[in-house]
């Protein structure tokens, strides 16, 4: 089971539509609920990050009886150091998305913990992409 | 099966399905000309009733006379149950009223309000994981988070509403008066149908203490008769101090639980679509460091329940005012007459709680996930026929609902309208079969020309 999603830089207001459609999907399959948890958060986090560090892009999930796979794709400045990024605390989010209660560094950590599966590819000046697997059981 | 305090009177429902088209959890279908509701998914909050324009959906209540099956009736009042009233008609009278009626004993829902609160205090304390905790107090709100929020049960904290805490002490007070159990007979007044729901089948309870239920309009009714009647001859000691304390009247309105909680970061919230806007964020962990939530389902909460006999803020207004002239008289020293239940309030926090709510719910296609696979893939394929109106033609609310329930109900296609269309185009379907359709969800007779 194939769904997109488009994200459009800058538009926190809609951050989490993608999140909240699969929730959705995943409680009508019985799900259990801590892991509908992980991969909701897990997708959230990418989101905002597509939305505050990137310039827009793609939500692509795919289900299937037993996992969820999901890539989030973005056209944005990239990220340099990837294993930097991922560590706690680590952030360089302008004071403007500060102020909206983001940039904690926590976004990259709290995905690895939420997913089975992470794997972020990222080129400067070009864009990241993130992708993430959550087994069902 | 789960009790339902909310029915339709078949004879009476003209099928309009404005009742349908409200229902937050999508539980109410239009079958043969009529509104159905599916049990599994109402949560009693009452939406359909509101919507009525002829009355059709009704709240059973238990038989009036049923009072005098017990030598020791019981009225549990809530504290809106006063409010309903002019500000210049005293309690007093009402009281006097109530007596006349048959009631042995009168007590107010809300003097176990303190107590409700320390058995919420004493469970925040150990239950920190569980954060935000929610408060048990509406029930329509506790049905809700199990249907369509399983994921939260955990956070509802399991403890009996002051309505069940009230009962328990009444009986223990009466009992303390030398009146044996079997004579006493506690009758609930309702100012709304999850109440109802909640009495007749408890949630983490066996079985209710309560003996019956009596909404609160019907009450109202019987009150302000039974006052015209007594003209100025009534008899009734009035009580010197004031009934309720302040804290306790204000209870049961938006805020009521919160400005006496100790949490650093809570919110109260009323309206089930405020409330359904806020479970959706929370269910997604994106409000964080939330201690506790009070949750109901009425704009206004008990000042706008479903059995109100008069506007909700007109209701506020009287319950503020009451509450201001208890904390006058609070003030001045007097001590309301609900601090009596202090003498039993270890035994009522001892027997407060209820165990875990359930999840129950309604989301899920199917247990096998590989099943429940199969038929959302059935559920997405037959969305692509269907125009995405929610024009509700076909019986269903909205146009997704409709899919879904093809898939679980084995409702038709053609019951479409737009899909008919798009057979006739094709000319792959007879008028007759059109009719057929038509008349599943709409009844035989509504395609008649109208009589002179
Ligand atoms: N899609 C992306 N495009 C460009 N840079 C990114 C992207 N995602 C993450 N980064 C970089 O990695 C850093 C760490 O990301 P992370 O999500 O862990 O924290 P954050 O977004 O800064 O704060 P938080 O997620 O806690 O609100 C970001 O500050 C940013 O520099
Ligand atoms: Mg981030």
């Amino acid at each position: 089971m194939h769904q997109e999603y488009t994200i459009i830089e800058g538009d926190f207001v809609n951050a989490g539509k993608a999140s909240s459609s699969v929730k959705k999907t995943l409680k009508q399959l019985d799900v259990n609920p801590s892991v509908v948890k992980r991969v909701v958060v897990a997708l959230y986090e990418a989101e905002v990050n597509a939305i505050a560090h990137a310039y827009g892009g793609k939500v692509l999930v795919d289900i299937d009886e037993d996992k969820i796979h999901m890539v989030v794709a973005d056209k944005g400045p990239g990220i340099p150091d990837i294993a930097q990024a991922m560590q706690e605390g680590y952030s360089t989010a302008r004071p403007e998305v500060r102020d909206m209660g983001f940039g904690a560094g926590m976004g990259l950590p709290n995905m690895q913990k939420n997913v089975d599966k992470l794997d972020v590819k990222s080129t400067v000046g070009v864009g990241t992409t993130v992708e993430m697997e959550v087994n069902f059981s | 099966m789960f009790h339902h305090a909310l029915e339709i009177n078949e004879p009476r429902c003209i099928g309009c399905a404005r009742c349908m088209k409200v229902c937050p959890t999508e539980a109410i279908r239009i079958r043969g000309g009529k509104a159905f509701i599916q049990g599994n998914r109402c949560i009693d909050c009452g939406k359909c009733h509101e919507a009525c324009p002829v009355d059709a959906i009704f709240i059973k209540q238990d038989d009036f006379q049923s009072i005098f099956d017990y030598p020791h009736s019981v009225a549990l009042l809530p504290a809106v149950f006063l409010s309903q009233f002019p500000s210049d008609m005293s309690v007093t009278r009402i009281y006097a009223a109530l007596k006349d009626l048959g009631f042995k004993h009168v007590f107010e829902v809300e003097s176990s309000a303190s107590v409700f609160a320390e058995a919420k205090g004493r469970y925040a304390e150990h239950h920190a994981d569980d954060e935000p905790l929610i408060s048990s107090f509406c029930p329509a709100i506790v049905r809700l988070i199990q249907i369509k929020y399983p994921s939260l049960v955990n956070n509802i904290m399991p403890i009996k509403a002051p309505l069940d805490l009230s009962a328990m002490y009444a009986l223990k007070a009466l009992g303390d008066r030398g009146i044996p159990r079997e004579e006493v007979g506690i009758f609930y007044v309702t100012p709304c149908a999850a109440k109802i729901a909640a009495v007749k089948s408890p949630v983490g309870e066996k079985r209710s203490i309560i003996d019956g239920v009596i909404n609160m309009d019907s009450l109202y009714n019987r009150v302000y008769k039974k006052i015209k009647e007594q003209g100025k001859s009534y008899s009734f000691q009035p009580s010197k101090s004031p009934n309720l304390s302040a804290d306790a009247i204000l209870s049961t309105l938006t805020n009521g639980e919160r400005r006496l909680c100790m949490a650093k970061r809570s919110y109260a919230i009323d309206g089930l679509q405020n409330v359904m806007d806020f479970l959706d964020k929370l269910e997604n962990d994106e409000v964080e460091g939330v201690e506790f939530l009070e949750l109901r389902a009425c704009d206004q909460s008990c000042a706008g329940a479903l059995l109100s006999c008069d506007n909700r803020f007109l209701i506020g207004e009287r319950m503020y005012n009451r509450a201001r002239k208890a904390a006058e008289r609070e003030r001045n020293g007097e001590v309301p007459r609900d601090r009596e239940i202090d003498k039993y309030r270890e035994y009522l926090l001892a027997n407060a709680n209820v165990d875990k709510v359930q999840p129950r719910s309604m989301m899920t296609l199917d247990k096998d996930r590989k099943v429940a696979f199969q038929k959302m893939e059935r559920i997405n394929r037959l969305k692509e026929f269907l125009p995405k109106v929610d024009c509700g033609l076909c019986g269903a609310p909205t146009c997704d609902a409709f899919a879904t329930d093809m898939v679980i109900n084995r409702v038709g296609l053609t019951r479409c309208v737009f899909y008919q269309r798009h057979l006739q185009q094709k000319n792959e379907i007879t008028r007759q079969e059109c009719l057929a359709a038509m008349n599943a969800v709409w009844g035989t007779d509504r395609m008649n020309d109208p009589k002179d």
